[in-house]
């Protein structure tokens, strides 16, 4: 799960990164506001939105003014922003961040993620910040400087230390980077984050440490004991299908294709994926049912993959095994018969309970195009694709 | 004697008095699997389906002999039921569940590492389907029908894609030794090098069908092991052609966030590793027969 960039920067600082002062705008008028409190000099108007690459699509401006804060605001706000990462979709603007403006003397890049070669928490950090990590592993990866924490110990300061002296830090910095270390640590272990990354971690004019910029990504598996971090959850930033599955508890994640899928098993799901591509078709989804789904979940799982307009087809493949075929039969009867289908239904079953889950198919009297194999079920859903109408 | 389970491994249940623990217990009895107790903290002294259920592993390990546990754990219990499980003395433990904290794994991992190799604990999964020995027994929620008594071994992440891959081979009169899900969790007991290690050492198994996915490192590791060490012929399917680079999908570990990471350049490793790629998943069952006919040829 990720979250904006003001609220990386409030945990950070909790946990004892120096940040830039700062406040939150929703309007033109309160970014003019934020940036008078910030005392009317220079400020940075940044978008909030999940996704980087910010600066190059124009939702960062270093503001001379305040009324030049309250004029950019005016242009940022309700805009979608379109960005390398953020997909052709982009992200809308909702909320700015109103920064003061600091002084860079130096640009640097400090990165936490979950190393899953050691399955530990590693750091990554490189004197050179500003541009992505993997741009920056292109260009100077003889920069990057990389460190594992044992889970048994936790960071050891001298890891820190070596960490500062490896980036070229010198006298006070490196008792601030220690700080800076330990604090992101600390925020990534205790809430159960996948990612955090401060780029750039700047130093000052004056030779401070500060964070500029900061991004934090969580393990959604671990929200049942996080609940103040899933309450930062922005559903405006939000897929609408993905937001639609995510709240019925189906692992789904929308695609530019016209095929709907509803497959049981992520592996299975993805295969169904890459056989339809084979067949020349382009998959609109990928969908999980999980295991034990019930009639209804497959009725539910038909209804989201319906909110993609684009979808022409959709086809069921279930191996199942902790699934019941019978089930999940009932459902694909139970949601064309509910739902008022207009696209052609491509059913394939194997596994548990098969000859029960056919013999409904065939009994319902619905015009449900069957396969029995893999490759059957991917040609079909190809074949049977409803035309685009004029 | 196929590997990790056979019709003599005594098998224990954490989680048995569960409606899903039963079920499976249930299924694996049918079978043949010697279930000679479940663990459920607090229900110690009732019984399920004839067997004792005790308060903690120990105690059932102490009672029963258990050598391995199958765990239907809730996910914010399931790392503690491994560690409990580890340091019980069971020397494999199957993990189903689904859910569970990328940071709870890296305790599980390092705890793992506090016993000497003769009596770590062998940890499969989580998240995955489990193992299976046809005609012998199984520890997981497989549908156990649809695996024929044979001679090759089945390595994969995904549970219901290993399911298509042994119902091909079914179909083509290919039989399994032993089919083991390692699971789609980042963090997992036993990676696909692990698991090939066993299979090259089993006199039973005479070739691998392994079955990758994006994300992650563990199939180049196996590849160079493949490379390296193994004398078996080993054939490969690697799932997520299509797939987005930087989206998760469902499985937590299924995330391309590196380089190498996509099935693209998995295929590319394997193959340079000598490893006979299926190009799509419908012809995996028909790869491998093609590959062993060539042999059974040479």
């Amino acid at each position: 799960m990720d979250i904006h960039e003001h609220q990386a920067k409030e945990i950070l600082a909790r946990f004892g990164v120096p940040v830039p002062p700062g406040a939150l705008a929703w309007s033109p008028e309160q970014s003019e506001y934020r940036a008078r409190e910030l005392g009317g000099g220079p400020c940075v108007v940044k978008a909030q939105i999940h996704s980087g690459g910010r600066g190059e699509a124009g939702g960062v401006k270093v503001c001379k003014s305040p009324d030049e804060a309250r004029d950019f605001a005016a242009t940022l706000l309700g805009r979608t922003l379109v960005t390398r990462q953020s997909g052709d979709r982009g992200r809308s603007v909702h909320r700015l961040w109103v920064e003061a403006a600091t002084d860079i003397a130096q640009e640097m890049y400090l990165g936490f993620v979950l190393d899953r070669k050691s399955e530990r928490i590693m750091i990554v950090a490189s004197r050179h910040g500003g541009m992505e990590i993997e741009e920056l592993a292109e260009t100077d990866p003889d920069s990057l400087v990389r460190m594992v924490i044992d889970p048994a110990s936790g960071l050891v300061d001298y890891q820190a230390r070596e960490l500062a002296f490896a980036l070229g830090l010198k006298g006070p910095q490196v008792a601030q980077m220690v700080q800076v270390v330990r604090a992101c640590y600390r925020a990534y272990r205790d809430l159960d984050a996948t990612m955090v990354e401060i780029n750039p971690l700047v130093v000052t004019g004056e030779g401070d440490l500060i964070a500029l910029d900061a991004k934090m990504s969580f393990d959604t598996n671990a929200l049942f004991r996080r609940r103040e971090v899933a309450a930062l959850r922005d559903r405006a930033q939000e897929d609408p299908r993905e937001s639609y599955a995510y709240d019925h508890g189906l692992a789904y994640v929308g695609l530019d294709g016209d095929i709907g899928c509803i497959i049981n098993g992520a592996g299975l799901a993805m295969a169904t994926m890459d056989m339809i591509k084979i067949a020349g078709g382009a998959p609109a989804n990928f969908l999980d049912i999980g295991g034990g789904a019930s009639p209804e979940r497959v009725c539910q799982a038909f209804r989201t993959v319906l909110t993609d307009p684009k979808v022409r087809v959709i086809l069921v493949n279930i191996f199942a095994g902790i699934n019941r075929c019978d089930w999940v039969a009932e459902g694909v009867v139970q949601a064309y018969r509910t739902l008022d289908l207009k696209v052609p239904v491509v059913v394939r079953l194997s596994g548990t309970n098969v000859e029960e889950g056919r013999r409904i198919i065939r009994e319902s009297g619905l015009p449900l195009i069957t396969a029995d194999t893999l490759a059957e079920a991917a040609d079909r859903a190809v074949a049977a694709r409803e035309p685009v109408a004029a | 004697m196929a590997i990790i389970i056979d019709e003599t491994t005594p098998v224990i249940v954490q989680g048995m008095s569960g409606r899903i623990g039963r079920f499976h217990a249930q299924e694996m009895v049918d079978y043949g699997t010697q279930v000679v107790g479940g663990v459920t903290p607090g229900k110690g002294g009732t019984e399920v389906l004839g067997r004792p259920v005790f308060d903690t592993v120990r105690q059932a390990v102490e009672e029963t002999g258990a050598e391995a546990s199958l765990l239907f754990v809730p996910p914010p219990f399931a790392a503690d039921a491994m560690m409990e499980a580890a340091d019980a003395g069971i020397t494999t433990a199957v993990c189903v569940t689904d859910g569970i904290p990328a940071q709870d794994m890296m305790r599980v991992k390092r705890f793992l590492r506090r016993y000497p190799r003769a009596r770590k604990m062998r940890l499969i999964g989580p998240n995955c389907a489990g193992v299976i020995s046809p005609g012998r027994g199984f520890m997981g929620i497989m549908p156990p029908h649809i695996y024929k008594e044979g001679r090759v071994g089945i390595v994969g992440r995904s549970g219901t894609l290993g399911y298509e891959a042994a119902s091909q081979m079914q179909a083509l009169g290919l039989g399994v030794s032993t089919s083991v899900g390692i699971g789609g969790d980042p963090i997992n007991g036993s990676s696909f090098r692990d698991i090939l290690e066993l299979f090259e050492a089993d006199p039973e198994t005479d070739a691998v069908f392994m079955i990758g996915e994006i994300g992650g490192p563990q199939e180049a590791e196996a590849a160079a092991y493949v490379k390296e060490w193994m004398t078996k012929p080993v054939v490969a399917f690697v799932a997520g052609l299509s797939a987005p680079k930087g989206r998760q999908m469902g499985h937590a570990g299924a995330i391309v966030s590196a380089f190498g990471e996509s099935a693209q350049e998995k295929v590319v490793i394997l193959e340079d590793a000598g490893i006979t790629v299926a190009p799509n998943p419908s012809v995996m069952g028909e790869t491998m027969a093609r590959v062993l006919g060539h042999r059974a040829a040479a």
